[in-house]
């Protein structure tokens, strides 16, 4: 039922619905007369790591917000463990982009894990009675899964960026989704902290056997994951294990465009000469270095030789 | 100096004083418990500012009333749910919203300035919605004031996990299906009404003493999804509540008494609040989860 090996003793326990985590069949994405992705019609079974990449403005932001319910698609269908996508499905987790919360001080990391299992509901937070007891031992145990029990107390507004971000797994897991949709989780956190959580969610993946829909701009961060790479660019996309995608043959034809694909060291590097292809982290903390290494796809790898890579 | 101390605290005849303003303590009340919760998510979703703009427009609303012979309380709603809706509708994003205020801020406050000036009657009843009056909730006023609790508590009853939600994290409350964007001009419109039963109380210039500051001193001290609510609306109420009962003492206007009260159990917060975050950093500085790699989860949960 999982591509990717299972670690010895780590059996997951929930059993999939035999139907793929995602079906796309024929989706189309259009603002106007913008069409973000067109026919797109693939499968993603249960248990997969796949990596979102794209320059920015390809849809892949959008793509999630479709999955999410939250956006309509312009044509084609969308299904999740079977089932059309549906705002507020329990079968959909959702991991944001780290921004700090500002409102942070006014709740624990244990409240925000509570809140992805039953915050959506109308009435009080009450913790009483049997189904109160179910709820508080079903965050405690997410916590502990996710290494999240020592700070489980701090107000979040407190919580480091990878704390607040192992807290957020937390949450996404708590309704124990088919699906998980992570929107360039690590974004501002610094090289250990994105290792750590690009880990955290491989392993959550493999212990409840969700698929992992993981949007990035540095792919490297989580390549030694990835089952396969789903690469939006022009309107169009491909799907496939890293090795076939990220070639600069399929990049060249992806994108219309001359692109180079360049391996160092394990790492994957997408240069281009041509405008927009490569722009991918104006938004960046490392922005700036990456003006330095104009047209590189990931800075960040280049000082990850001299760190802890 | 005698003289000054008289005006400010003299219970001489207290009793007979109580009997007079038993709807006045009443509405406190009821104003202590609806303002202490609302705080909580007028903290929460960052709108002092916006609670203070709403107030204004309420005095104007209730100060045109006055002039037109109408009911104060319902001409303070009028004008309370004209400004939260406005602030729904035009402010969105918090930078749009803060000029929105910016801008209907005095232009309420002055209307609400023109009116009273038009109005022939007695000074004191206009100086009552700017700075509070005690003596002044008749019997149909403390009607419409608990009708206004009764209607914002059941909307905080059942609004409250989604509102605290949509307000902590909105990215992940959306994604979780609750709906953020109607959240938004909803809770406004609670707020507007919150604000305009303030106004008949602490005076349009001071509702931010019973609707932020008892929240803001109760976030200094906990953390807890129970406590701080219940703190606030004990904060709100022993401000209130004693502010009345002190006011009675002097011949003030009540405001200084509530406000004095709700601004020094913030300070006390505050200060306590300084230990905790020591506190706090003590625990940080501990290996905390982030020093792990990987998850060694004990037990498989699903």
């Amino acid at each position: 039922m999982m591509t990717g090996e299972v670690e010895s003793g780590e059996v997951p326990v929930t059993s999939r619905t035999p139907a793929p985590a995602l079906r796309l069949q024929g989706a189309t994405l259009s603002f106007g007369d913008r069409t973000l992705w067109s026919d797109m019609s693939l499968e993603i079974p249960a248990g997969q790591f796949v990596a979102v990449l794209g320059a920015n403005g390809s849809g892949k932001t959008s793509m999630l917000r479709v999955l999410l319910g939250l956006l309509p698609l312009t044509a084609g269908s969308a299904e999740v463990a079977g089932r059309p996508v549906r705002r507020g499905s329990t079968r959909v987790g959702y991991v944001p982009q780290r921004v700090a919360l500002e409102s942070g001080n006014l709740i624990k990391a244990r409240d925000l894990v509570r809140m992805g299992l039953d915050g959506h509901r109308w009435g009080l937070p009450l913790s009483v009675g049997r189904t109160g007891r179910a709820a508080r031992h079903r965050v405690d145990e997410l916590l502990t899964s996710v290494g999240a029990s020592a700070f489980a107390d701090m107000p979040v507004g407190r919580l480091s960026g990878g704390e607040l971000q192992r807290v957020r797994v937390a949450a996404a897991l708590a309704a124990d989704p088919d699906l998980l949709l992570c929107d360039e989780p690590l974004a501002a956190l610094d090289l250990r902290r994105q290792r750590e959580i690009a880990d955290l969610i491989d392993a959550q993946r493999r212990r409840t056997g969700a698929a992992v829909l993981f949007v990035t701009h540095d792919v490297n961060a989580v390549l030694e994951h990835v089952d396969q790479v789903l690469y939006l660019a022009g309107g169009r996309w491909r799907l496939g294990p890293p090795d076939e995608v990220l070639t600069s043959a399929g990049l060249t034809e992806l994108y219309g465009a001359p692109v180079d694909v360049v391996r160092v060291q394990d790492r994957v590097i997408v240069v281009s000469a041509t405008e927009g292809i490569t722009g991918h982290q104006s938004h960046d903390d490392h922005a700036a270095h990456h003006a330095a290494h104009h047209g590189a796809h990931d800075a960040d790898a280049l000082d990850e030789r001299f760190g802890v890579g | 100096m005698d003289d000054l101390w008289d005006k400010v605290f003299s219970f001489e005849r207290y009793g007979e004083l109580l009997g007079l303003v038993h709807n006045s303590l009443l509405a406190g009340a009821l104003l202590g418990l609806i303002g202490g919760l609302i705080g909580v998510f007028v903290m929460a979703r960052d709108l002092p500012f916006a609670v203070h703009g709403i107030s204004e427009l309420s005095f104007a609303g209730a100060a045109l009333f006055l002039l037109i012979g109408l009911d104060v309380v319902l001409g303070s709603i009028v004008g309370s749910l004209a400004a939260a809706l406005l602030l729904g509708l035009l402010g969105v994003r918090a930078r749009d919203r803060s000029s929105v205020i910016g801008v209907l801020m005095p232009f309420g406050l002055g209307l609400g300035v023109l009116f009273l000036s038009l109005y022939p009657g007695r000074s004191a009843n206009k100086f009552g919605l700017l700075t509070g009056q005690i003596v002044a909730v008749d019997d149909p006023q403390l009607a419409w004031l608990a009708g206004i609790a009764v209607v914002v508590l059941a909307a905080l009853l059942v609004l409250w996990r989604p509102l605290m939600f949509a307000s902590v994290d909105p990215e992940m409350a959306a994604a979780r299906g609750v709906p953020v964007r109607l959240l938004s001009p909803v809770f406004m419109v609670v707020l507007g009404l919150t604000v305009a039963m303030s106004v008949q109380i602490v005076g349009a210039l001071l509702v931010l003493s019973l609707l932020v500051t008892p929240a803001a001193a109760a976030l200094r001290v906990t953390a807890s999804v129970l406590w701080v609510p219940v703190l606030s609306t004990v904060f709100a109420l022993v401000s209130v509540v004693g502010g009345i009962l002190l006011a009675l003492g002097g011949s003030l206007p009540i405001s200084p008494y509530v406000t004095t009260i709700s601004f020094l159990i913030w300070v006390v917060c505050r200060l306590l609040g300084r230990r905790r975050d020591r506190h706090g950093r003590i625990t940080r500085s501990r290996p905390s989860g982030d020093a792990h790699t990987r998850t060694g989860g004990p037990a498989p949960i699903g």
